[in-house]
């Protein structure tokens, strides 16, 4: 198991997604934030928190679970939902930023998209990640990346939040063979 | 029935190893080195010889329910279980309450030549228990009906009872009581506890049948008449009929086979191959049934062998028929709780399943000690085999046993009817 | 193959995943996602042997709003009114291709019957079954009572709980003692001896029959539905009577604490076991447990259909 991101690269990876967000949409006026739960959604709280003090502004910011979007329900057992919190002005004509820890097959993504349909007709929608593992299933790549780490499809990425997991720190490690 | 056979080996019930000579329907000889000569002979080492098992309580559904039980259906299901000789009840359709109708089904078991079959009679016209049949026309018939029962109903008018009780002594009779008080029964399902109160099945008090034995070895005492009381499920019924004896009221007391070894938990499935009238009680009351028997408070084992199409029972428990398969199980069923426990011997096996069961139905040709003379009704039983109940291998017509895929001792090995093998 | 037959089929931890789980079908209901692919190409057949018309709808419409298909096979006009038999009418539904039954049926045990036989595979959910249990209704009066009674999570712990009336007639009953009690809340029974099951004392509850006395410690006061045949059968003397000792009754409703509620699991005879006002007043929440029914249904839903194994519910 070795760290391919530390708590200090996490950090700055997130403010540079941040200032990215900042600059390809020139300010925060139309944004909205929506993470994908669990760390995606710390990862908004923080981007948020970013955005606020560079614009002096007051982002809005809410999750999305698309567990029940996913297309995979019937491979493993049920698992409990997460929350889904939309902020109160809604989506509609906004710019969306979808927020989340690992990019990987991309059908999490897929499944916000859906998600999203579903709640309303946004202006644009933007992809923030902080992890790209490659290994694509659909065409869908992220707008904002923290770092590109080539992974062999077997080995495992962790995404370990201080909120959920005591610290930050991005591992990757040898998996078994699925 | 010129055929003559030797039994070779076999141990008598009270232990004594003894080679059997049977001839012309009659046993000709015990002890060893018996003339053999002309004789089949059957090695039946370490197998048990009982005097053929006698059965007071037996449902054949001819007439009426012939795809259920026939006559003979049933007299091979009670020969494989080791009976020589079976008590038709009543609830046929139409009721056995007529000579007409007891003669065709004495007449039914004649023909099928198994077993003796004596057919009960009913004690009320239709089982309605409001009129008397005629039980003497059935006692004077060529059946001569000595057991008279409602059996599946209760005769619950106290005054329908007492005057039932009294006019069978003039032929001997006796009353066979199904002790199930009507108004505490409406609609019940299965004992009433705290598998019925969690499950949401009507519950069975066990009040109704202990209240309703309760008035009637008083009904006996006061007319000096014969009872004898079906099916007792319940430790407080046990208490009574204790009490009863005590007294010296001649009553006697039958308990089936699966209340000896079943409980009411089993409803939990909610699969109506548990449900039976009277309902499966608890393990207190199967101890206390166990021990009454080993007493002699009960004095009898009887089936309540109840045939029922699989239709009755492939449903929802409370549509469901009351009624279980017994005869051919009967036997295993007695040495796995009553003799593999230590409880009885192989005499008192022989008193609860034939010598008890004859006297009390007058069966005078059955349930005879093992001697020279008298008929050869025998039972031949492997007590160091076992066996797997299968549904599907049974010789009745129904497969509702609720026995299924259980591995019991004693394999009944031979029946010998007035001397023939069946 | 998975199903929801009994409470006693859950852990606890499984029936806070559900009551979680609900949370956020109800987050979903209200807010714009009304519908959900979650269960798209599934189909659920509701098997309504007996008539109810208000759990046969709440469970449409969680199935509906989750994509599935939804057959109603119901009481009058089926096959199941010419007497055909459970099996047969399981048999149909394997044949049709069924994924799950939601069935309600007038015998205790159908659903258990329906699982544990080979007649059929899909999922069996009990939506009611003779005087045995009614989960979904326990689920979701255990939803309502965590709503207003905690801070929203977790278990029931330290909450008194009263149910009233007809315990022994009522499914409602059985599931609610189950579920409550296995939540950490301590349930008390309150109805006349008659109506109170035989061996009731071996349950995990309190017994009584004095409502007054009982009636200020409660954070909830369930009212079972109390049908007036039961009068015939010796029960108890008659309504008046009935009315006055466990009725729900303004007077009553002024002892109870700050903040508790009252439930019915409908449908309610108003003026026998509750009175008019009580049922529309302020503490009363009887409307909302109908909209909670619709959520806590979801929830069950999701959990035994949407994934592989089922985690929750009996694997039989």
């Amino acid at each position: 198991m070795s760290a391919a991101l530390s708590a200090q690269e996490i950090s700055r990876a997130l403010t540079r997604i941040s200032h990215e967000i900042l600059e390809k949409n020139s300010g925060s006026s139309n944004l909205t934030l929506l993470g994908i739960p669990t760390r995606g959604a710390h990862l908004a709280s923080r981007i948020a928190t970013i955005i606020n003090s560079i614009d002096s502004c007051d982002v809005p910011v809410g999750t999305l679970d698309i567990t029940l979007h996913r297309d995979d329900l019937r491979m493993r057992p049920p698992r409990a939902l997460m929350p889904t919190l939309i902020p109160q002005a809604g989506i509609d004509g906004r710019d969306v930023i979808l927020i989340d820890d690992v990019l990987f097959s991309g059908r999490t993504i897929r499944a916000a998209l859906d998600a999203l349909g579903e709640i309303g007709r946004p202006k644009s929608v933007q992809l923030a990640i902080l992890v790209d593992r490659g290994h694509r299933e659909l065409p869908i790549r992220a707008d904002f990346v923290g770092k590109n780490i080539p992974t062999a499809r077997t080995q495992n990425v962790k995404v370990n939040l201080s909120e959920t997991d005591g610290e930050d720190e991005v591992l990757v490690s040898e998996g078994e063979n699925k | 029935m010129s055929k003559s056979y030797i039994l070779k080996g076999g141990l008598l019930p009270n232990g004594t190893k003894s080679d059997i000579a049977i001839k012309d329907g009659l046993i000709s000889g015990i002890g060893t080195s018996l003339d053999a000569s002309g004789s089949e002979i059957f090695d039946i080492a370490n197998c048990v010889v009982l005097p053929g098992l006698v059965d007071l309580h037996t449902h054949l559904r001819e007439p009426g329910r012939e795809d259920a039980e026939t006559v003979l259906s049933g007299s091979r299901a009670a020969v494989k279980g080791g009976f020589t000789a079976i008590s038709a009840m009543a609830n046929t359709s139409p009721v056995a309450d007529t000579a007409g109708v007891v003669e065709q089904v004495f007449r039914l078991g004649q023909e099928a030549g198994l077993c003796d079959v004596f057919p009960v009679g009913a004690v009320t016209q239709g089982l309605e228990g409001e009129k008397l049949s005629e039980m003497g026309a059935m006692a004077n018939s060529i059946a001569r009906v000595r057991v008279f029962s409602d059996d599946g109903h209760c005769v619950s008018d106290p005054l329908v009872m007492r005057r039932a009780l009294e006019y069978v002594k003039q032929f001997g009779g006796v009353i066979a009581q199904h002790a199930q008080e009507p108004r505490l029964t409406v609609g019940a399902q299965m004992n009433e506890g705290i598998i019925s109160a969690k499950l949401g099945l009507k519950g069975w008090p066990a009040i109704a049948e202990e209240s309703i034995i309760a008035r009637d070895v008083l009904i006996a005492e006061h007319v000096s008449s014969r009872l004898h009381i079906c099916h007792v499920t319940t430790a407080g019924g046990v208490e009574i009929i204790r009490w009863a004896k005590a007294r010296g009221i001649d009553v006697t007391a039958e308990v089936t086979p699966h209340h000896l070894l079943l409980t009411d938990d089993l409803a939990c499935s909610y699969d109506p191959i548990y449900k039976v009238n009277p309902p499966l009680r608890t393990q207190k009351d199967v101890m206390a049934l166990r021990e009454a028997l080993a007493e002699g408070i009960i004095d009898i084992v009887a089936t309540d062998h109840a045939p029922h199409p699989a239709e009755t029972k492939e449903c929802e428990w409370q549509e469901a028929s009351f009624g279980m398969l017994g005869l051919e199980t009967a036997l295993s069923i007695v040495m796995a709780t009553m003799v593999d426990t230590g409880l009885m011997n192989w005499e008192q096996v022989a008193d609860r399943l034939s010598i008890a069961p004859a006297r009390i139905g007058g069966y005078s040709d059955h349930g005879q000690e093992i001697a020279i003379g008298k008929s050869a009704h025998l039972s031949v039983i492997n007590p160091t085999a076992s066996w797997k109940v299968d549904r599907d291998l049974v010789a009745s017509r129904s497969r509702n046993t609720p026995f299924h895929g259980m591995e019991f001792p004693g394999v009944v090995t031979h029946a010998f009817f007035k001397g023939v093998k069946r | 193959m998975r199903h929801l037959l009994s409470i006693s089929d859950l852990s606890k931890d499984e029936a806070v995943l559900i009551l979680d789980t609900a949370i956020e079908m109800a987050r979903a209901s209200d807010g714009p996602m009304k519908k959900l692919p979650t269960l798209r190409g599934r189909t659920i057949v509701n098997l309504f042997a007996e008539d109810s018309t208000r759990t046969r709808i709440s469970f449409e419409a969680a199935a509906k709003r989750l994509s599935a298909d939804v057959i109603n096979f119901g009481a009058k006009g089926s096959s199941l009114s010419k007497g055909e038999s459970l099996k047969d009418t399981a048999l149909t539904l394997q044949a049709m291709g069924a994924d799950a039954v939601i069935i309600r049926h007038s015998a205790s045990g159908a659903p258990v019957r329906l699982a544990d036989s080979a007649w059929m595979s899909g999922s069996v959910i009990n939506a009611g079954d003779g005087t045995h249990e009614h989960p979904s209704q326990a689920l979701l009066d255990a939803f309502t009572i965590r709503k207003h009674c905690t801070k929203g999570g977790g278990d029931l712990a330290g909450l008194r709980i009263g149910i009233v009336g007809d315990v022994l007639h009522s499914r409602v009953a059985r599931s609610n003692v189950l579920l409550l009690s296995l939540l950490g809340a301590h349930v008390t029974l309150i109805a006349p001896p008659t109506l109170l099951p035989f061996g009731v004392e071996s349950w995990p509850v309190g017994i009584s029959y004095d409502f007054d006395s009982v009636i200020p410690s409660l954070d909830a006061v369930m009212m079972l539905r109390v049908q007036q045949e039961r009068m015939s059968d010796l029960f108890f003397p008659n309504a008046r009577e009935y009315s006055r000792y466990f009725g729900l009754n303004r007077d009553r409703m002024l002892m109870m604490k700050p903040n508790s509620i009252v439930m019915h699991p409908g449908p309610m005879n108003r003026g026998l076991e509750i009175t008019a006002d009580v049922a529309d007043s302020a503490r009363s929440v009887i409307v909302e447990q109908v909209s909670n029914g619709v959520s806590v249904r979801m929830a069950i839903l999701y959990l035994l259909l949407a994934g592989a194994p089922s985690e929750i519910g009996a694997n039989a």
